[in-house]
C-alpha cells in the first residue's frame, strides 16, 4: 500500500497562479455584460459645506448620458449599517450613499452620472454643477470638543476600558513615564481599485453584484435590505480580488447605488473607481494621538498605564464604526505584565475622508505606543530595551492568560504563548549582540546606524462561526465550498491542504469556492486574519464527516467494514492490500448526488499569535532617507497550513507597514484639501525600499483553541514597524525617544539630525 | 468628442480593427476594444506600471499611450506570453518563487521583466532593482518577485 501523501505543513505551490499568470484574472473590472450604463461618482470638492443645490441640466443635455441621480433619488436608502462595534451613539453619524444637504470630506458622493460610456460618463460628472456654502471644516481631533455641524457634534462617543487600581499604581510608582505619540493617516490600498457591477435578472428575480469582496454575505443581507430585496433574490459574487487588507470589501455608498441602480433602470450598471477616487474615497484608517504614562518600580516592572488617545475618524461613521479605537484600547497591553490598566479613546469626527479598518486596525497605533513605552522606560531606568522587555513579559506558566478586556464581542484571553522562547530565538537569528557591536563601531566611525526590536500580540480566529461542505463529484473531483473570501492570501490553497489531509486526496483534485452567496447561505468572510483558524476547521471538520461517509458507503459496495477500508491518493483501497479497490469517481457515479458533507466549526475565542521585529536602519543624514540594512521577524503561528503562505503574508505586511513607518500619509490642508491624490503624493514602497528580510515561522504555542493548532497570519507583519523602525531610528540618532510621530518622513528626518537635541 | 478613428491594433500578432475616439488610451483599447482584459489598470496616471505592456520591444506604460498612437506597432500582452500550455520562464519563475499573491500588478510585472532582459538580458543586479521599482506591488513586498526575475533571468540567457 502506497503511503499517503500529506499537504498540511508544507509549501506546496499556490492552486490560484496559473489564471493569474496568463492573464486570465477575471477582476472587477473585467466583467462587463450587454447594455451595460457606466457610473461615475460626482464627488464634493469642498471638505465642508452646505449643499444649497446641484445643476445638472448640462450634464443630461450630454449625448450618451441616461440619468443623474442626486440624494432625492434615493432618500428611501436608508444609512450605511454598522458591521462591527455598532454602538448606538454612532447611528447619528452614518453615512447616506449620497450627501444629504451637507458636504462633509472632499470626494464625497454627492451625485452620480449614468451614460453608455465611461469616457462620457466622466465628461458628464464633470458638468454637474454643485452649489455649495463653504463652512469653516473641522480637522484637529485632539483638541476642544465642538459642534461638527448644525445637527452633530464632534465627538459622538469615548471608548474606555480598564482594570485594576490605576490611581493606586501611580501613587506608589517609583517613577511615571509620560509620552505624546501619534500615528499617521494611512491606508491599505489595494493595486486594483474597488469596482462594482450589478444587473437585474428579471427573469429570475434575482439581482446580482459583481465585485463583491471581504464580506459577501453580510453585505447581501444588508444591501438587500437597504433597497427593499431580501436575501433570497441578492446573490454577491466574488471575482479575482487585487488586495484587501481590511479596506476593500465593506459597503461603500456605490455598492449601493450601482444596486438601486439596475433595479431602477433595468440595466447592468458598471462603476469602476479611479485612483484618484480611491485615495479620497475609500476608507482611510490609523490616524490617532495618544498621550500616555506608565507608572514603574525601580527595575522598570510596569506597575499601571494610563493611556488617553483620539482617534480622527474623518467625517462619518462607516461599517466598523467604533472597532478601530476599540482595538487600539483593548490590545495596548501586549505581552506583558500590566498589573492595572485604562485605556479613554476619544472617537472625533473631522472634515476628512471617513475611516474603517487597515491590516493589524488598531494594533499597528497601540504597538507603536506601547513599544515607544517600553524604549522609554528602560531609558528611564538605564537598561537596554531588551533587558525591559524580558523584565516585563508574560511568562508561558501564566497561560492562557485573561486581559480582563474585551473587544469585537470576546474576552481577551491569550490562548498559548512562549513570549521569551520567541524574543530569544529572533535575536539570535539576528544575531543581536554582533549587530549591536558592529553599530558601535559604525557609529564611532560617524555612521548614523541603529537597531531596535519590538513585540507584539496579533489576534486572529475571530468566530463566531463558519460552515463548510464538501462534495465528491462525479468526476472525482472534490468541491469545497466556504463562507469565507478570497483576497489574494491564498484561501484556496490552504483549504485544499486541509482538506486533501483529512480525505487523503491530492491538494490539487480540490476545487475550493469561496465569495459566492449563491452557493452557501452564510458565510462570515476574510477579515481578522480569520479565514484559516475557522474556516479551515471547518475544512477539516466536514472532510472527516464526509471521509467516514465515503468509507461507509464504500464499504456497502466493496462488501467489507468501513475500518477495513483507506482512501489513499484519491483511491478507496483496502487496508490489507488485498483485492479491488475503487476510485472515488466510480463512487460518485454509483451513489449519486450523496457523496457530501457540512460541518460548522464555532468558537467564542479569538486565537493569539505574537512576533519580535528586529531592525537594523541607516540614516542618510543629508537627506533624512532610511536604508533599512536589516529586518528580522519571529512569529508565532501555532501551526502554519502552508510556510511559505505564512512567510509571504509576513513579508507583504512588512511592506506595508514600511510605508505607514517612513513614507505613507494621506496629508490634508488647511481648508480640508487632500493633498495626497496620486501615487506621486501617496508614497507607497517600491523594490527599493523594502528590504530584504529574514523570517522565521514558528509552531511553539499551537492553540488549544482548535485541534490542529492554527492561528492566523495575516497581519503580524505589518503590527509592530513603526514601532521597531521609531527604535531603531532613536539608537541611531542616539536619542532616546526622539521619534514621536509617524511616519517619519525624511522632512521630519532631518528636522531632527539637524536640530540639536536639547533645542527639541 | 465622439468622433472615431479606425484603426488596427496588432496585439500578440493579431489584428483587431477598431474605432476609437482619439483620446482612447491604449489601456482601455486593449482592454475594452480588443477584449484582452489581462492588462490592468492600476492609477491611470503612469506610476504604478500594472498597465505595462510590450510595444515595439519596448515595456510602455498602456495607460499613458493613445491606441491612435500605437497603429502599426507590434503590441505584445501578457496573454501572449506563454506557448501554448507551456508558461514562459517568466511566468514560471513567478509561480515558482511565489511572486504573487493577489495577482493583480503581476502582468505588468511579467511585461515589464521579460521586455528588459529581452532587450538587456545581461543588465547587472542593481539595474534590474531600479527597472523592478517602477512598478507597485501591494502584497508581496517584492523579495519574491526579484528573485523570480533573477531566476528567469539566469534561465532566458540560457536559452
Amino acid at each position: 500500500m502506497t503511503a499517503p501523501t500529506k499537504f498540511v505543513g508544507r509549501s506546496v505551490a499556490r492552486l490560484e497562479d496559473r489564471p493569474l499568470l496568463l492573464g486570465k484574472g477575471r477582476f472587477a473590472a473585467d466583467v462587463s455584460f450587454p447594455g451595460q450604463w457606466h457610473m461615475r461618482v460626482v464627488r464634493s470638492t469642498v471638505a465642508h459645506g452646505k449643499l444649497r443645490g446641484i445643476d445638472a441640466s448640462a450634464a443630461l443635455a450630454l449625448p450618451g448620458v441616461h440619468a443623474v441621480w442626486t440624494h432625492k433619488d434615493v432618500a428611501h436608502i436608508p444609512p450605511i449599517p454598522f458591521r462591527l462595534t455598532g454602538l448606538k451613539e454612532l447611528e447619528p453619524y452614518r453615512q447616506t450613499v449620497l450627501a444629504k444637504d451637507y458636504v462633509r470630506y472632499v470626494g464625497e458622493p454627492v451625485a452620480v452620472v449614468f451614460a453608455a460610456d465611461q469616457y462620457v460618463a466622466e465628461d458628464a460628472a464633470d458638468l454637474v454643477e454643485l452649489d455649495i456654502e463653504p463652512l469653516a471644516p473641522v480637522l484637529d481631533a485632539c483638541g476642544d470638543t465642538g459642534p461638527f455641524d448644525d445637527t452633530h457634534a464632534t465627538e459622538p462617543s469615548v471608548i474606555r476600558k480598564g482594570y485594576g487600581d490605576v490611581e493606586a499604581a501611580f501613587k506608589a510608582a517609583h517613577a511615571v513615564v509620560t509620552l505624546a505619540l501619534s500615528t499617521g493617516r494611512h491606508s491599505g490600498v489595494p493595486m486594483e481599485t474597488r469596482g462594482a457591477i450589478a444587473r437585474y435578472d428579471e427573469a429570475r428575480d434575482i439581482l446580482e453584484m459583481h465585485g463583491a469582496a471581504k464580506v459577501p454575505w453580510w453585505n447581501r443581507d444588508h444591501i438587500a435590505r437597504m433597497i427593499g430585496r431580501t436575501r433570497a433574490n441578492m446573490h454577491l459574487l466574488e471575482g479575482h480580488v487585487g488586495g484587501g487588507f481590511g479596506i476593500r470589501g465593506e459597503i461603500y455608498p456605490e455598492d449601493v447605488l450601482v444596486c438601486a441602480a439596475a433595479l431602477a433602470f433595468n440595466k447592468p450598471i458598471k462603476w469602476i473607481e479611479d485612483r484618484r477616487e480611491h485615495l479620497i474615497a475609500a476608507n482611510h484608517s490609523r490616524q490617532q494621538q495618544h498621550n500616555v504614562r506608565a507608572a514603574i518600580d525601580a527595575e522598570g516592572h510596569i506597575l499601571a498605564i494610563d493611556n488617553e488617545f483620539f482617534h480622527d475618524n474623518g467625517a462619518y461613521m462607516r461599517t466598523h464604526a467604533a472597532t478601530v479605537p476599540d482595538l487600539s484600547a483593548a490590545m495596548l497591553p501586549g505581552p506583558y505584565r500590566v498589573p492595572a490598566y485604562r485605556a479613554v479613546g476619544h472617537i472625533r469626527l473631522t472634515n476628512k475622508t471617513p475611516c474603517g479598518t487597515y491590516r493589524a486596525p488598531g494594533r499597528y497605533e497601540s504597538t507603536f505606543v506601547r513599544e515607544r513605552l517600553m524604549d522609554a522606560i528602560a531609558a528611564k531606568v538605564g537598561v537596554d530595551g531588551v533587558e525591559i522587555r524580558r523584565r516585563n513579559l508574560i511568562g508561558k506558566s501564566e497561560m492562557p492568560y485573561d486581559l480582563h478586556l474585551e473587544t469585537l464581542g470576546t474576552h481577551i484571553v491569550y490562548d498559548s504563548g512562549d513570549y521569551a522562547l520567541l524574543l530569544d530565538k529572533t535575536l539570535a537569528l539576528a544575531g543581536w549582540p554582533a549587530l549591536q557591536a558592529d553599530l558601535k563601531k559604525r557609529r564611532a566611525a560617524g555612521e548614523m546606524v541603529g537597531a531596535g526590536v519590538a513585540m507584539f500580540v496579533e489576534k486572529s480566529g475571530l468566530g463566531p462561526s463558519d460552515t463548510v461542505r464538501v462534495e465528491i463529484k462525479s468526476d472525482g473531483k472534490v468541491e469545497v465550498v466556504t463562507g469565507v473570501a478570497s483576497i489574494g492570501q491564498g484561501v484556496e490553497t490552504a483549504m485544499a491542504q486541509i482538506a486533501a489531509d483529512a480525505l487523503g486526496v491530492d491538494y490539487t483534485s480540490i476545487d475550493v469556492v469561496h465569495g459566492q452567496t449563491d452557493r452557501i447561505d452564510q458565510g462570515a468572510g476574510a477579515f481578522a486574519s480569520r479565514v484559516t483558524v475557522m474556516c479551515g476547521e471547518a475544512t477539516r471538520l466536514a472532510s472527516v464527516k464526509l471521509r467516514d461517509k465515503l468509507l461507509r458507503l464504500a464499504a456497502e459496495l466493496m462488501q467489507t467494514e468501513p475500518a477495513a477500508l483507506d482512501i489513499i491518493n484519491g483511491e478507496i483501497v483496502r487496508r490489507d492490500s488485498t483485492g479491488p479497490s475503487m476510485t472515488l469517481a466510480e463512487l460518485a457515479q454509483a451513489r449519486p448526488g450523496e457523496l457530501s458533507a457540512e460541518d460548522t466549526f464555532l468558537s467564542s475565542h479569538m486565537v493569539y499569535p505574537y512576533g519580535v521585529h528586529v531592525a537594523a536602519v541607516k540614516v542618510d543624514t543629508d537627506t533624512g532617507a532610511v536604508a533599512v540594512e536589516r529586518y528580522v521577524i519571529g512569529y508565532d503561528v501555532g501551526k502554519a497550513v502552508n510556510p511559505r503562505l505564512v512567510e509571504s503574508q509576513i513579508a507583504g505586511g512588512l511592506a506595508q507597514g514600511l510605508g505607514g513607518a517612513l513614507l505613507e500619509e494621506f496629508v490634508y490642508d488647511d481648508n480640508g484639501e487632500p493633498l495626497a491624490v496620486t501615487f506621486a503624493d501617496y508614497l507607497m514602497p517600491t523594490a527599493r525600499e523594502v528590504p530584504a528580510m529574514s523570517i522565521l515561522v514558528t509552531e511553539d504555542a499551537p492553540s488549544p483553541l482548535n485541534p490542529m493548532g492554527l492561528k492566523g497570519a495575516g497581519e503580524g507583519g505589518a503590527n509592530p514597524v513603526g514601532a521597531v523602525l521609531a527604535s531603531a531610528l532613536d539608537d541611531a540618532l542616539q536619542r532616546p525617544g526622539a521619534i514621536v510621530d509617524l511616519p517619519v518622513t525624511p522632512q521630519r528626518l532631518v528636522r531632527l539630525v539637524k536640530t540639536p537635541p536639547a533645542s527639541i | 468628442m465622439t468622433d472615431k478613428t479606425a484603426l488596427t491594433l496588432t496585439i500578440n500578432g493579431r489584428d483587431h480593427a477598431i474605432a476609437v475616439e482619439a483620446r482612447r488610451t491604449l489601456a482601455d483599447a486593449i482592454r475594452e476594444d480588443c477584449g484582452q482584459t489581462g492588462t490592468h489598470i492600476g492609477c491611470e496616471h503612469g506610476i504604478c506600471g500594472a498597465c505595462t505592456v510590450i510595444v515595439n520591444g519596448e515595456p510602455v506604460r498602456s495607460c499613458l499611450m493613445f491606441a491612435v498612437q500605437a497603429e502599426g506597432k507590434k503590441i505584445r500582452t501578457v496573454e501572449g506570453l506563454a506557448d501554448g500550455e507551456t508558461l514562459h520562464p517568466m511566468q514560471q519563475a513567478f509561480m515558482d518563487h511565489h511572486g504573487l499573491q493577489c495577482g493583480f500588478c503581476t502582468p505588468g510585472f511579467l511585461m515589464l521583466a521579460v521586455g528588459v532582459l529581452e532587450r538587456e538580458p545581461d543588465i547587472n543586479d542593481d539595474d534590474l532593482l531600479d527597472v523592478l521599482s517602477s512598478n507597485l506591488c501591494r502584497c508581496t513586498g517584492y523579495q519574491n518577485i526579484i528573485k523570480a526575475v533573477r531566476a528567469a533571468a539566469e534561465q532566458m540567457r540560457g536559452k
